[in-house]
């Protein structure tokens, strides 16, 4: 408990926004040691260990039950794992907070299925995911700054949605509110950025466009995509890290990867 | 986003204060600077009925902020209305002092019927104006804040909650039933004689309450356009839509709602404590769940999500009911029940709803005659 | 005797009836005749001189009564002993007199005809002494113990308790080895050890009370009682401290008991209570565990299922003890009918919202309220309880279980078992508990969801309707039933957890017996808030219920 207190205490950089004091010096940014999770008596994850470096982009594929979304959730706070431990940086345990706190303390999600406010406006979407004081009064006298409508239209600019703004994100296309969820998750600056198949129902020019945007924020931001298109995922990766049964495989480069022979079984069945 | 601006930019908050201002300003002048004998005048009745409407009305404001907007369907709204009523009833009960049967000048005439010697601890300090009207804010809002952070907290949702909050008013009803509990069981509190030395009585006195009624409406109508002006307003429709999305976002989405549901209340308690010097009575059946479920038709009739739908809704609804239950009482649970499953059917929208529909329609075709 | 021959059947001819009523005449005349004073000879010749008989001669004239085979011999014993046998002065016939008025009433002793009635000038008592009272009782006593009604003689041997002497307790000694009755039995053993307790032999008294100890009857208690009291000087009555403690001890075990059956009894309420729950909640369970359909109605096709009760008992006034099975049927089919057209009419348009559904279908509840006020009546009706299911199951003295309550709670028990097996056995089921988990899926392997929906809202409905049926057995029928328990039944749910039978059964049970535990310490009203109160605080620890559903289907 005392860790929450802190991460509202302490103030962060440009904002002026309470965030928690993230401590990278060792170089990971997200540790995931011993992840367990099961769901009547199924085990979906089964003592994942898992380490992000500061910075770093990092795909994860595996089959479908691998455990990729179960390990997402266990990050963002939707599921309490039965035994491990998940840090952000040194001193945040992720365990302690629930999922606005997780996210506030700078972890960004993009889910599978495109989720954004139908009944809002695409530009209130954003507004809504911007980074800022997000308790109850502050949000009742809220006033948009102009550096803050700067940054939103700045967003707009680079999802390409500039001229939806005013449109209700229900009747966006569905590649549309991909786009706008990857807005989402940049208004709220988040230093880990969690991306759950961002390429699904998107063209083909639109996913060069999506693994642009990712590279671009690799760096400055640490990422973490979970995808199944291989040619995608290829034409990010630096480092690949393969979950089988809710467990780690293998780790490596992709042409590593590929030719790690129980990858092959894994994925081919042999 | 200051106030003038507020009410400038929401051009129905604009028609419905107007007309709010009319009807209240033409309804008491009718009834006090019309003589009787004339065909104009309103009779001090009609004003009350009137009142009493607005302050359904007030109610129904509160509803269709948490319904309409932040998605809570509570069904036991009655409860925080009759809280509000019973604080002001207990100052009026006070007030009446050695004017009851009884003559009692500390004792109301039920607890010198039931035998009882001294005034129960709760009861004090409702002799003091100002103390009853604290307590009618702060009695619903503190119940809507434990309940609120017991049931937010624990991510009880959907109809669960609905459920829930019923089985909050129909326990509160049959806790209210008790003699014992000092609120004068069965036949509640009334016979009040006057609120801040002006007689009930008195046409005065009435046209004045439901002026305070009307204002109050006003009032509350622009503190929740505030409220879902603002980005909070956003984040509630937000929760509203897509409650786990938005915690992912970094909302403590329990927050919001308990904020948004403790204001709710805090709203149902003050039309409540308007109603009860209007209508002179305040008992347990106010707590019935079947009243919680009939202002929510309220806003739905009206359409939610609008507030000066909700505002219609009341109004009209209850109009309606005045009318059947003096002509045909049989049949108003016939047309009650038939309007609940018809609006949810055939206007999931509203009235609002409906008309905003046709006026699209209107407009279409006012467009296509244009260009032809 | 004439009577039999006014109402002659009515397909009998002529010549049989004047056949019968000669030879009914024929056997009057018979016992007029001969049998009747041939019997009634043995017994006057030993009653009739009872009066001139002088007092040393009385026990001898008794005892020769006392063996006259005649079944009214303890009657006129009874009322020697009572002082009620008198003789009428100028005929010297034996009567029974009875103070009435001024006078007396008198009957036959004999024959027991009613003769009017007479001043007490008219009549002499045939007086007894207390020595021949003890005479009389042990006479009368021995006769009785003999009778062959077990029940008779259970009486006796508790007018032999009540006061006891040498000789009759000497006969329920020997009474004991012989009889075969266990009830009986007990009470003798009973009866012995409190003429023990009464005695002066030290050990026989503390013997007597270990022999009293658990036993629940009342004068048991009350005589073990007294033994404790003390008199106003503070003196206790009972001298001996020993016997004292022992009774003291004895006294507690039978108060244990006690507690014991009556948290018996407490529990059998409770259970009872709980079935009814189960039986207004499964049916909601079925419709809101596996379709997420709130149905606000169901409280009110409870009561078109107590009303269908009620016309069938209208309709077959002269055999109510068959109606419940002709209603239960009856109940299942109308209310299942009105559930289908509910959900085709209603709900299916509102799958996905369930708020609005919640909604609509409260709207329905106060149309079918109203529509059953205009049909019928505002007023309750009652529904006839079948005789099969009126009286009660005595378990001992402290503790009777009446019997409609323990058939509900059997009622309820079937009706669960039969819904388990429709869900777990039938095609139906199947189909159920597919769309249940996964309605696309389902849809796709080419289960008619929209089927499988109306289905599972009329079982549900028809359940309700049976319920109804049930209800119908405890509690007034009348257009407000169905609302005094569908906010329960919603508690039974949310308590049990959605999308489990087991658990809305064990919730139900549990729920019942909690509130009837509570009851006496907290008054029903407050129980019941305490109830509410305690599942808002319940689903904080486990918001989906006792069972919940598991896995990652639910996370969503």
């Amino acid at each position: 408990m005392n860790r929450v207190v802190r991460i509202h205490d302490t103030i962060d950089d440009s904002d002026g926004v309470a965030s928690p004091e993230l401590d990278t010096v060792h170089g990971p940014i997200l540790y995931l040691e011993d992840v367990t999770v099961s769901f009547d008596g199924f085990r979906a994850l089964n003592l994942l260990s898992l380490y992000i470096d500061d910075g770093e982009l990092r795909c994860i594929i595996g089959p479908n039950g691998a455990g990729k979304t179960t390990m997402m959730d266990v990050i963002t706070g939707k599921t309490r794992p039965d035994q491990g431990t998940v840090f952000f940086g040194q001193t945040i345990d992720l365990l302690q907070l629930d999922e606005p706190a997780i996210a506030q303390a700078g972890i960004g999600r993009k889910f599978q299925k495109p989720s954004v406010f139908e009944q809002l406006n695409v530009f209130e979407n954003l507004e809504l995911a911007m980074h800022t004081d997000k308790r109850v009064w502050p949000t009742l006298f809220a006033r948009l700054q102009p550096a803050q409508r700067e940054s939103i239209a700045e967003v707009l600019e680079t999802v390409g949605l500039t001229a939806q703004r005013r449109d209700r994100a229900g009747s966006l296309s569905h590649g549309q509110k991909q786009w706008l969820e990857i807005g989402m998750l940049l208004m709220q600056k988040p230093k880990l950025l969690l991306v759950d198949e961002p390429v699904a129902g998107m063209t083909h020019q639109e996913t060069e466009r999506t693994a642009e945007l990712l590279l671009s924020l690799a760096g400055k931001h640490s990422v973490v995509v979970v995808e199944h298109d291989m040619e995608f995922v290829r034409s990010i990766a630096r480092k690949v890290t393969v979950l089988h049964e809710g467990s780690v495989l293998t780790e490596g480069t992709m042409d590593e990867v590929q030719n790690h022979p129980r990858v092959i079984e894994v994925y081919l069945g042999a | 986003m200051d106030l003038a601006n507020l009410v400038a930019q929401d051009r129905a908050g604009k028609v419905f204060l107007t007309v709010l201002t009319i009807a209240a300003v033409s309804i008491s002048s009718l009834n006090l600077l019309v003589p009787e004998s004339s065909a104009l005048h309103l009779s001090t009745f009609t004003v009350t009925v009137a009142g009493k409407y607005l302050s359904y009305a007030l109610l129904a404001l509160a509803v269709d902020l948490v319904w309409g907007y932040c998605g809570i369907l509570s069904l036991g709204h009655g409860a925080f209305f009759a809280l509000g009523g019973y604080a002001m009833g207990m100052h009026m009960m006070r007030q009446i002092g050695e004017r009851g049967v009884y003559g009692n000048a500390l004792l109301p005439d039920f607890m010198v019927f039931l035998n009882w010697k001294e005034l129960p601890w709760y009861w004090l300090g409702f002799d003091h104006f100002c103390f009853a009207l604290l307590m009618v804010v702060l009695v619903p809002g503190a119940l809507a804040c434990l309940f609120g952070w017991l049931a937010f907290r624990s991510r009880v949702t959907g109809v669960y909650l609905s459920i829930i909050t019923q089985a909050l008013t129909y326990a509160l009803m049959l806790a209210f039933f008790r003699n014992e509990m000092g609120f004068g069981g069965n036949n509640g509190l009334t016979d009040f004689k006057d609120i801040l030395g002006c007689n009930l009585q008195k046409d005065g006195t009435r046209v004045a309450i439901f002026l305070l009624t009307a204002l109050s409406l006003g009032v509350g109508y622009v503190a929740s356009r505030f409220v879902v002006a603002s980005k909070m307003g956003r984040v509630v429709t937000a929760i509203r839509d897509a409650e786990s999305r938005t915690r992912f976002i970094g909302y403590q989405v329990e927050h919001f709602k308990l904020w948004i549901f403790v204001f709710s209340a805090v709203m149902a308690g003050i039309a409540g404590a308007l109603y009860v010097p209007q209508v002179g009575i305040i008992n347990p059946s106010e707590f019935s769940p079947l009243n919680s479920l009939e202002l929510v038709i309220w806003v739905a009739v009206g359409g939610r999500g609008t507030l000066y739908g909700a505002v219609l809704g009341a109004v009209l609804v209850n109009y309606a009911k005045t009318v059947f239950t003096g002509v045909l009482p049989e049949v108003w649970l016939f047309a009650l029940g038939g309007l609940f499953v018809s609006v949810t059917l055939f206007m999931p929208d509203g009235l609002v709803g409906l008309a905003q529909k046709w006026f699209r329609v209107w407009g279409l075709n006012l467009k296509q005659r244009s260009n032809a | 005797m004439m009577k039999l021959i006014d109402t002659p059947p009515k397909t009998v001819c002529w010549e049989t009836l004047l056949f019968l009523l000669a030879s009914c005449l024929c056997a009057i005349a018979l016992m007029l005749a001969g049998l009747a004073p041939a019997r009634a000879d043995a017994l006057a010749d030993a009653v009739n001189p009872l009066p001139s008989i002088p007092m040393l001669g009385m026990e001898q004239a008794i005892t020769r009564l006392a063996n006259v085979q005649d079944p009214r011999v303890p009657g006129v014993l009874k009322a020697l002993r009572d002082g009620r046998l008198f003789t009428i002065k100028t005929s010297g016939r034996m009567v029974f007199a009875d103070p009435k008025d001024d006078g007396f009433k008198l009957a036959d002793a004999l024959s027991g005809e009613a003769l009017g009635e007479a001043e007490r000038f008219d009549i002499k008592k045939v007086a007894v002494n207390n020595a021949l009272r003890n005479v009389l009782n042990a006479a009368i006593a021995r006769l009785e113990l003999d009778a062959p009604d077990a029940r008779q003689r259970l009486k006796a041997v508790e007018s032999v308790s009540q006061n006891p002497n040498p000789e009759t307790l000497s006969l329920l000694a020997k009474q004991l080895p012989l009889e075969k009755d266990g009830a009986v039995r007990e009470a003798i053993q009973v009866a012995l050890a409190l003429a023990d307790l009464a005695g002066p032999d030290k050990a026989l008294r503390s013997k007597a009370i270990h022999a009293l100890e658990g036993n629940l009857n009342q004068d048991v208690r009350n005589r073990l009682a007294a033994l404790q009291e003390k008199t106003d000087a503070g003196d206790y009555i009972e001298a001996d401290s020993g016997i004292r403690n022992l009774a003291a001890v004895a006294l507690k075990k039978i108060e244990f008991k006690l507690e014991l059956n009556h948290l018996g009894e407490t529990l059998f309420f409770g259970l009872s209570l709980g079935a009814v729950l189960v039986l207004a909640a499964i049916g909601l369970a079925i419709t809101f565990g596996v379709m997420g359909v709130i149905n606000m109605a169901h409280g009110e096709l409870m009561m078109l299922g107590a009303y269908t009760t009620y016309v069938v008992q209208m309709l077959m006034p002269n055999s109510i003890d068959l109606s419940l099975f002709v209603a239960i049927p009856a109940a299942f089919m109308i209310t299942a009918l009105v559930g289908i057209g509910i959900e085709r009419g209603i709900i299916r348009f509102l799958y996905g919202r369930p708020l609005e559904t919640l909604l609509a279908t409260f709207g329905l509840s106060l149309v079918l309220q109203q529509l059953v006020r205009s049909v019928f009546s505002p007023l309750n009706r009652s529904v006839s309880t079948p005789s099969w299911m009126s009286g009660s199951l005595e378990i001992n003295s402290a503790l009777s279980l009446t019997l409609n309550r323990f058939y509900i709670i059997l009622f309820s028990l079937l009706v669960f078992l039969a819904l388990l097996a429709i869900l777990k056995k039938t095609r139906l089921g199947l189909e159920v508990r597919a769309v249940a988990q996964n309605r696309a899926m389902a849809k796709a392997m080419g289960i008619r969801t929209d089927w499988v929906d109306a289905m599972t809202f009329g079982l549900g409905s028809g359940i309700a309707g049976v319920a109804g049926v049930a209800l119908s057995q405890l509690t007034n029928v009348g257009p407000n039933l169905g609302q005094a328990y569908i906010v329960d039944s919603f508690m039974v749910v949310v308590f049990g957890g959605v999308g489990n039978l087991w658990g809305t059964l064990v919730g139900g049970l549990t729920l019942g017996v909690a509130d009837k535990i509570l009851e006496p310490y907290a008054g029903t009203v407050l129980a019941k808030i305490l109830m509410l109160v305690f599942i808002i605080l319940f689903i904080q620890k486990r918001p989906r219920g006792l069972f919940p559903q598991k896995g990652r289907a639910t996370e969503a």
